[in-house]
């Protein structure tokens, strides 16, 4: 057998990642209780230097290795940056949290590092395989730090809950990949591409393989008919893991929306944009609805990502009109700035509830937002600024991202779904605005003044910060993440 | 960004960061701090206009994008500067007038617990006039436009207290409304038609412009150009004041007077003005729209004038005048003689704010008093106010040399020259405007400054109190108007300076200027003027130089107009005190209806706020109150929850149902695209 050494230069940044999570396990093994921060400052290190690689490689070239299994591109490098982003910010503001349950073991920064690892192997994948072992891997990290809290009944009840609906999630996908293979041949994206466009295979098993990953798509993605995880998720799991589930693998998410239905089955965009705007429909009611009626933040945030998850597919379900892909590229950038908006707006509510919890207390109900501006002026005003943001009001970075895919959804002739979007925006409003009216007109339940420490403030206070910045300018955000596709297709 | 650039952005943001500063930290930086960071905003912003000034003269204009705020199709919506001959001089009197007012103001509002409030609004409002006069385009202008306005409105009711003053601001608020919904028709007009906001890029377009109409009622084409403009300048009516729109200037005087000479003679109503003769290539192509400004300017400089001869309130006198003097401008807007509007607008800003600080200054020696019938002889004790008074007034009736005289004289001669419709009545009412204009200032002069001393008797004037000091009225009589025996006295310095410095421009700046700002080149290129109306030339060609126009000027019938004013109020006011009361007798209508003020006040508030009111409860009680939020808001807020609640049913927490929705979810996919 002859063994062809493969080009490693294309993801030195993963195995970097998976160096040093096998590092940080194994020295964190033999190190003693007082040398906890070991773990999270290795981890963020890790974050930081695989920053450095990610962008000292980023080079706009496409590049292939491992046997065309793994892609190198402008999308993944930028999609990994942000992953670096928003995973660093949620160990920022996890670490107050976790210490405070003496939850802060080192498990939960190696899991999350490999967590990391999955994530960009997804984002990075060119062959159905690849998809399917980054997405395992981020996934059983997940499902192990859900159940983190060993001890808490609704903990480990929520993750057995994401752990079966999840392995059957994998399941479908599976078999979804399985009947594309066996429909063209290939499990590599760009022979699967190829192979529809000369005709070749059953129609009728190609498509049935299109639902079955559509359905392990919109697992991941959380979305209606397969969202039934999320609020229970969302509302079991420690804050900090919520926090972590609800922000970076949306970006993984949606990278591997992207690799698997534009870069493999782009003809039959016209199948697959319909399944999605099913998805879509379906998420953008019941997300906005079913929120209007929960007295959980978390749950309530649960909701509205699903909501904001269904918006993000308008903007994936109108790049191809009639045959036609001029649009796709501004339609596909319009879907990832929001999915990059979300991740940024989704950081700022989870982190506010964690800076509102202490030891033995969490902020979990709207109630406990109750008179947030007498207790602290500054932080009512930041998660104003979030909730203004996620309920699109203008000027706000949130409002720019329903435009960009509103317009993308117009342009693509769907103005009806528009404006049912924006009734159900308008209904989604609703819940964000009562989270502002009772930090501003309510009394406080508790007057304690808020007790987190300086870095998780700071941090937050950015990010809030970021929120109001973004929306005055706009324009570039959405033009790198524009720019970062075009390499792609 | 060039240097030039960062310069240009400085002008404004340093009134803006003055006011940010006193406005936010005023407890923090204190009554001193305030004034001082104020001040130090407003005078860079002067000495930077200078520079540009001579940056513009040397031969370098800029129009240019700084910021493009956002993009929607075709029409970009942006923040730039277009830096010109116009602008420029704009940005002079609007810094330099501003800065007096800064100045004069520590004097004025020295008592005051909003202090520091106060200069916080005048320095915003120097930042919205010269984001305003700055602008190359429409949205920035309007930005500019309504900013003015409202910090005119956040001022005129400062004393919020008083009833009056929110009654007045309310007011001023209400009617320049109507002016700016015209205004932002204008403005759609422009955008909808041209597909730009962008003056260059309009302007460009003027002629495509000009040959399009537009049906206002089916079966009756307009010109669009006539329509567009006419827009414009509705929006002008309302912050220059313009017949019907006028009613709210008299009433701002409920501001303090600082803010009267700033906002309510010298630059915010001047915006109308100048934004006419920014628009001059389109207005010039419209004869309609220029006839209609022409009688709308002629009106007001008449019959706003009479109104100030009955006027007892020293700041309503000046008031009346500069509605009478926005009319003047207006006239020579409608003439085309739109570098003499400017300059009028320029001159007039000088002696106006000098007439209004030197009122302002009167009222703090009469202790708040404003009633001119408690005054009399008054230059005895205040020196300066009462010569730099003398100046201001000679400089309003056009006395020649004074800058008053050049600026008005042209456009009385420009209007002379016009032959559009509507040029013979505006002459009339021009030339008797003089008359007026001359009997009610020296009417105002002498019955302050001369004559008997009539101060410290019991009476029951109008006052510029102080907001927060209402419960001391009844102790404290002194501080509105002098006690018995008590003699006025000067004003401190920081109120007499500006006055002197105000008083020099009012003198000598159209002496100086007319030659290249009016005969010259200096608006060549900036202020277009159609071939069909040649007024500027024929006037330029009447032109010997400012001395040879000056002494001509004494044998004109307007200096005779001007010098029989002032004549007759000596007589009427020093010589014959009882003339004018047996004149009021013997006319009692007319007299009636100038003290009603042509009761445009009462029809508005009859027939316009009265059948709006009626309109509203209509709409509020059945509209609103049944439909809207008994069926439309409580309907399906209702019916939301209920779905709402509905949908928790669906969450069971069973984790064989959520599989089972799941298999539900990919069944719907593969019957959805397999049978259909």
């Amino acid at each position: 057998m002859n063994f062809v050494v493969p080009n490693f230069a294309p993801a030195y940044a993963e195995l970097f990642v998976a160096a040093m999570g096998v590092v940080i396990l194994l020295v964190a093994v033999f190190l003693k209780q007082s040398a906890r921060p070991f773990a999270y400052l290795a981890s963020l290190a890790t974050l930081l230097g695989a920053a450095f690689i990610t962008w000292y490689t980023m080079d706009g070239q496409v590049s292939y290795t491992f046997g065309n299994m793994y892609i190198d591109d402008l999308m993944g490098d930028v999609l990994k940056l942000m992953v670096y982003f928003a995973m660093a910010v949620t160990l920022l503001y996890s670490r107050g949290y976790l210490t405070d349950r003496k939850m802060d073991r080192p498990e939960y920064f190696v899991l999350a590092t490999f967590a990391t690892l999955g994530m960009m192997v997804m984002i990075s994948a060119n062959h159905l395989l690849t998809v399917y072992v980054g997405l395992e891997m981020l996934s059983l990290s997940l499902y192990a730090l859900v159940a983190f809290d060993r001890d808490s009944a609704r903990s480990t009840e929520a993750a057995m809950k994401y752990f079966v609906l999840g392995a059957l999630a994998s399941g479908l996908l599976l078999y979804g990949m399985s009947m594309v293979y066996g429909a063209t041949g290939s499990l590599e994206l760009s022979g699967i591409a190829q192979a529809i466009y000369h005709q070749a295979g059953n129609r009728t098993v190609l498509l049935f393989g299109l639902v079955f990953l559509m359905a392990g798509i919109a697992f991941k993605l959380g979305v209606v008919p397969f969202h039934m995880w999320v609020p229970d998720v969302y509302h079991g799991a420690p804050t900090a893991v919520t926090l972590l589930i609800s922000t970076a693998p949306k970006l993984a998410a949606f990278a591997m929306t992207m690799r698997l239905l534009v870069n493999g089955l782009f003809e039959l965009a016209d199948q697959w944009q319909a399944m999605l705007m099913f998805l879509a429909i379906g998420s953008i009611v019941l997300g906005n609805i079913a929120a209007v009626a929960q007295s959980n933040i978390k749950r309530m945030l649960a909701y509205s990502g699903i909501s904001h998850m269904g918006f993000m597919l308008l903007g994936l379900l109108s790049g191809v009109v009639d045959g036609d892909s001029r649009l796709a590229l501004n339609a596909y950038g319009s879907a990832m700035f929001y999915a990059v908006v979300y991740v940024l707006m989704s950081l700022a509510a989870f982190g506010m509830v964690i800076l509102l919890s202490r030891a033995g207390f969490e902020a979990e109900n709207i109630d406990d937002f109750k008179g947030l501006n007498k207790r602290s002026p500054w932080f009512a005003a930041m998660m104003m600024f979030v909730m203004f943001s996620m309920a699109g009001v203008p000027f706000f970075v949130g409002f720019f991202a329903k435009l960009a895919v509103l317009q993308a959804a117009v342009a693509a002739g769907y103005v009806w779904l528009a404006v049912l979007a924006v009734m159900m925006s308008l209904i989604g409003a609703f819940y964000y605005l009562r989270v502002v009216k009772v930090m501003y007109f309510d009394d406080p339940l508790d007057a304690s003044p808020i007790s987190a420490s300086a870095d998780l403030k700071l941090v937050l206070s950015a990010n809030g910060l970021a929120i109001a910045v973004f929306g005055l300018m706009p324009s570039q955000l959405i033009e790198s993440c524009v720019a970062a596709l075009a390499g792609s297709f | 960004m060039s240097d030039m650039q960062t310069l240009y952005l400085m002008v404004p943001l340093a009134p803006l960061a003055g006011a940010i500063l006193a406005g936010l930290f005023g407890k923090t930086i204190g009554r001193a701090g305030s004034h001082v960071v104020t001040i130090l905003g407003v005078a860079i912003a002067f000495v930077l206009s200078i520079v540009i000034y001579q940056d513009v003269q040397a031969g370098n204009t800029f129009n240019g994008t700084i910021y493009t705020w956002a993009t929607s199709g075709n029409l970009k919506l942006e923040v730039g500067f277009l830096i010109d001959q116009l602008t420029v001089m704009m940005m002079l009197v609007v810094s330099f007038v501003s800065l007096m007012v800064h100045v004069y103001t520590i004097g004025y509002m020295h008592d005051d617990p909003g202090y520091q409030r106060f200069f916080s609004y005048i320095s915003l409002f120097t930042f919205s006039m010269l984001m305003l006069v700055m602008s190359n385009n429409f949205l920035q202008l309007f930005f500019g436009w309504e900013a003015v306005g409202l910090v005119s409105y956040l001022l005129i009711g400062f004393w919020y207290t008083r009833p009056t003053a929110i009654y007045a601001n309310m007011k001023a608020f209400l009617v320049n409304r109507v002016g700016d919904f015209g205004f932002l028709l204008g403005i759609g007009l422009v955008a909808a038609n041209t597909g730009s906001l962008n003056y260059a890029e309009v302007f460009a377009q003027a002629d495509q412009l000009a040959a399009k109409s537009i049906e206002l009622f089916p079966g009756s084409p307009w010109l669009l150009i006539t329509v567009i403009c006419i827009c414009l300048f509705i929006g002008a009516m309302g912050k220059s004041a313009q017949v019907p729109l006028h009613v709210w200037l008299p009433d701002s005087m409920e501001g303090p007077t600082p803010i009267s000479a700033l906002i309510h003679a010298a630059t915010m109503v001047t915006a109308g003005i100048f934004m006419v003769a920014r628009m001059s290539p389109l207005f010039e192509l419209s004869d309609t729209a220029l006839s209609f400004v022409l009688v709308i300017g002629a009106t007001t400089a008449l019959f706003m004038g009479f109104l100030g001869i009955i006027q007892n309130d020293i700041k309503r006198v000046v008031a009346y005048s500069t509605l009478s003097q926005l009319g003047y401008m207006t006239v020579a807007l409608g003439v085309s003689a739109y570098s003499a509007a400017v300059f009028h607008l320029m001159t007039h800003a000088f002696f106006k704010a000098l007439l209004f600080l030197g009122a302002g200054s009167v009222i703090i020696g009469m202790h708040h008093d404003q009633d001119m019938r408690n005054m009399g002889g008054l230059w005895k004790y205040m020196p300066i106010t009462w010569i730099t008074s003398l100046f201001g007034s000679l400089a309003l009736i056009g006395f020649p040399f004074l800058s008053g005289f050049y600026s008005k004289d042209s456009i009385i001669e420009a209007v002379h020259f016009s032959h559009i419709p509507g040029a013979g009545y505006a002459y009339f009412c021009v030339i008797a405007g003089v008359f007026v204009t001359a009997f009610y200032s020296f009417r105002m002069y002498f019955l302050v400054f001369h004559g008997k001393e009539r101060f410290g008797q019991p009476h029951d004037g109008h006052h510029d109190h102080h907001g927060d000091h209402e419960d001391e009225e009844v102790s404290h009589d002194h501080h509105h108007g002098l006690a018995p025996g008590q003699k006025p006295h000067e004003s401190p310095w920081v109120v007499t300076v500006p006055l002197v410095l105000l008083a020099i421009p009012s003198v000598i700046i159209g002496f100086m200027t007319i030659e290249p700002m009016l005969m010259g080149e200096w608006f060549k290129g900036v202020i277009h003027m159609s071939e069909a109306h040649p007024v500027m030339e024929e006037l330029a060609s009447e032109f010997h130089g400012p001395v040879a126009m000056a002494l001509h000027g004494f044998t004109t019938l307007p200096f005779m107009l001007a010098m029989a004013g002032v004549v007759i109020a000596w007589f009427f006011y020093m010589i014959a005190p009882g003339i004018p009361a047996a004149i009021q007798r013997i006319f009692k209508p007319i007299y009636l209806l100038l003290e009603n003020k042509y009761f445009f006040d009462r029809f508005n508030e009859i027939f316009i706020a009265g059948g709006a009111r009626l309109l509203g409860k209509g709409l509020w009680k059945g509209g609103d109150g049944m439909l809207i939020d008994g069926v439309a808001v409580n309907g399906t807020a209702a019916l939301v929850g209920k779905v709402s609640r509905l949908s928790r049913l669906i969450q069971t927490g069973h984790i064989y149902q959520y599989a089972f929705v799941m298999i539900i979810g990919v069944f719907l996919l593969l019957t959805f695209w397999f049978t259909g």
